[in-house]
């Protein structure tokens, strides 16, 4: 087989391994402007089903409840977790090594387990008489769990960025006259905010996405996943459809925006590289 | 730097939730596994796990095909993607995790309705004469499900580890008389070992433990151990001692086949995230 041939199999195959990831979607767009409901044929064209969608209290009141409780509980684990990052950085190697070992826990155990194992923590919170009449499941547990399954992404990611600053910056700063604390703020914090930030933004994705581990934590509290499923139950729901339709171009715009702010970054260093080494070459 | 005992504070709100949502539910876990329903000393609901052995064979093999046909659709992906050029290889890496983001729900349920028995794919079949087959509702669905939501995690970690093999290496092993299957049994496989590791277990742990699969596409016939454990704390047959075993015992599988794929290589965990 010469290259040419070989190049050309390599991308046939790609083509066919994207069709069977995309194809599915594909069919849901397009069935999202069915005007029946079958969910084979094509009968028309109308926009029917977003405007039901829109008017879904079930589906609209699950997705506020989505948002609030990645926003709060991204924030908290953001905070716990880049504290804790900090702190673990000081300790003997052997307390990291149990602390980041008991950190994976949550990221390598099966969803499910996660899930069961902390429902169990607030059924025997509940037999201990907490939360009172009404229970505990609700808004608090699923706060508890998303908090939980966030907090070692934090970790993880603010980790290594922590460990591959220069001390010997902070320390400059302590010589020129910081204090400790400002040598942090003012030194530190600026190289760590990157970091800080992508891992804010890993764990509104993971906390807006996640299924498993709130089914069994949220009582009937409905999360958006949890109201999709409801759906899913029902067998025939077009507006299904309309859901995944919207929530693909939401996804792709923000996957776009994103890199083309990459690319924009990329070209700005490029030519603040080039125009300091042209000014180089002008001196000399 | 910022090495003194007193940074170490900082950690603590975080030690503590660690201990209190981390550790102490696994051991409540084992607790409810290990006592009955008034609370007294019991290997009866492990005993009761030998009745659903069948469903705990099933999960495995199921997930066992899922993880084999995904190690072998996405292996010519994560070469051929990394032999592409550097901006082409950003893109296409975006084609390949856009799916990953839409959530697992609305993917699978994009299946349950390709596969109906009077779906798209047995309507296109009719047109040439053929079927209708019984496509959901089957075992091979669950595992096609599987397949389809996990893909993205078998391309990406072999993609990875072939990016670091050099094409020269290719090259001097063709140089040297090797033909496409030596190369690929000899060179390719070896070096993307660590790739291959963490995929397996990144296709294998979440399908064992599934069971929003099995019951999208599996119909009620194709239980699966997820659906055991589910049913025991949310279904029909509330059992949470009984449940808490079931959950022991796929822990205990999951830790063994970890411990084996991580032998390739431990530090390739950290990159996946």
């Amino acid at each position: 087989m010469n290259k040419r041939q070989s190049i050309l199999l390599q991308r046939t195959y790609l083509i066919l391994v994207f069709c069977f990831m995309y194809l599915p979607i594909a069919v849901m767009i397009v069935f999202s402007f069915n005007e029946s409901k079958s969910r084979a044929l094509f009968t028309g064209f109308t926009l029917d089903w977003y405007k039901s969608l829109f008017h879904n209290d079930m589906i609209l009141s699950a997705l506020g409840a989505s948002l609030v409780l990645a926003l709060i509980s991204s924030v908290i684990a953001t905070v716990v977790g880049t504290l804790a990052t900090i702190g673990i950085n000081s300790m003997s190697r052997k307390s990291q090594f149990i602390i980041n070992n008991i950190s994976y826990v949550p990221v390598v155990n099966p969803e499910i387990i996660t899930g069961v194992s902390l429902m169990l923590l607030f059924v025997f919170a509940q037999k201990l008489g907490l939360g009172g009449e009404g229970g505990l499941f609700g808004w608090i547990t699923l706060l508890i769990a998303h908090i939980t399954f966030n907090v070692p992404y934090v970790i993880f990611n603010v980790g290594p960025k922590l460990r591959q600053l220069d001390p010997s910056i902070y320390n400059a700063a302590l010589d020129l006259g910081c204090t400790p604390k400002q040598a942090f703020f003012k030194v530190i914090m600026p190289q760590l905010t990157p970091a800080i930030l992508s891992a804010f933004l890993i764990c509104l994705t993971y906390s807006i996405d996640d299924f498993m581990i709130s089914y069994f934590n949220s009582g009937t509290m409905q999360t958006l996943p949890i109201a999709i499923y409801a759906m899913t139950r029902k067998k025939v729901s077009p507006e299904i459809n309309a859901l995944s339709a919207i929530m693909f171009v939401v996804i792709l715009a923000i996957i776009l925006i994103s890199n083309h702010m990459d690319s924009l970054q990329y070209k700005r260093t490029q030519s603040a590289v080039r125009t300091a080494m042209t000014e180089e070459g002008n001196k000399a | 730097m910022l090495k003194s005992k007193t940074s170490r504070w900082a950690a603590a709100p975080y030690l503590v939730w660690m201990g209190v949502f981390i550790v102490v539910p696994l051991f409540i876990v084992i607790y409810f596994a290990l006592t009955g329903a008034k609370g007294s000393f019991t290997l009866d609901n492990m005993a009761q796990i030998g009745r659903y052995s069948s469903v705990f064979a099933r999960s495995l093999i199921l997930a066992a095909e899922a993880t084999v046909i995904c190690l072998i659709m996405a292996f010519p992906v994560g070469y051929s993607l990394s032999r592409l050029r550097v901006n082409k290889q950003h893109i296409m890496l975006m084609l390949v995790m856009l799916p990953m983001w839409m959530n697992f729900l609305l993917r699978t349920y994009a299946w349950m309705t390709l596969l109906e028995n009077n779906g798209l794919i047995n309507r296109f079949l009719g047109m040439f004469g053929i079927g209708p087959l019984q496509m959901i509702n089957t075992a091979g669905a669950v595992v096609l499900g599987m397949v389809y939501n996990y893909l993205p995690y078998m391309i990406l970690p072999l993609y990875t580890a072939m990016t670091k093999i050099d094409d020269s290496i290719i090259e001097a092993a063709q140089d040297l008389g090797c033909n496409t299957l030596h190369t690929l049994v000899k060179i390719l496989i070896p070096l993307s070992a660590p790739g291959i590791a963490t995929g397996i277990t990144m296709v294998f742990v979440p399908s064992v433990s599934t069971f929003i699969i099995s019951r999208m596409l599996g119909g009620g016939s194709n239980l699966l151990i997820g659906d055991l454990i589910e049913l025991q704390f949310l279904g029909n047959s509330y059992n949470l001692n009984l449940g808490s075993a079931m959950s022991l015992v796929l822990m205990v599988i999951v830790l063994v086949f970890m411990s084996f794929t991580s032998s390739f290589d431990e530090s390739e965990m950290e990159g996946v995230m």
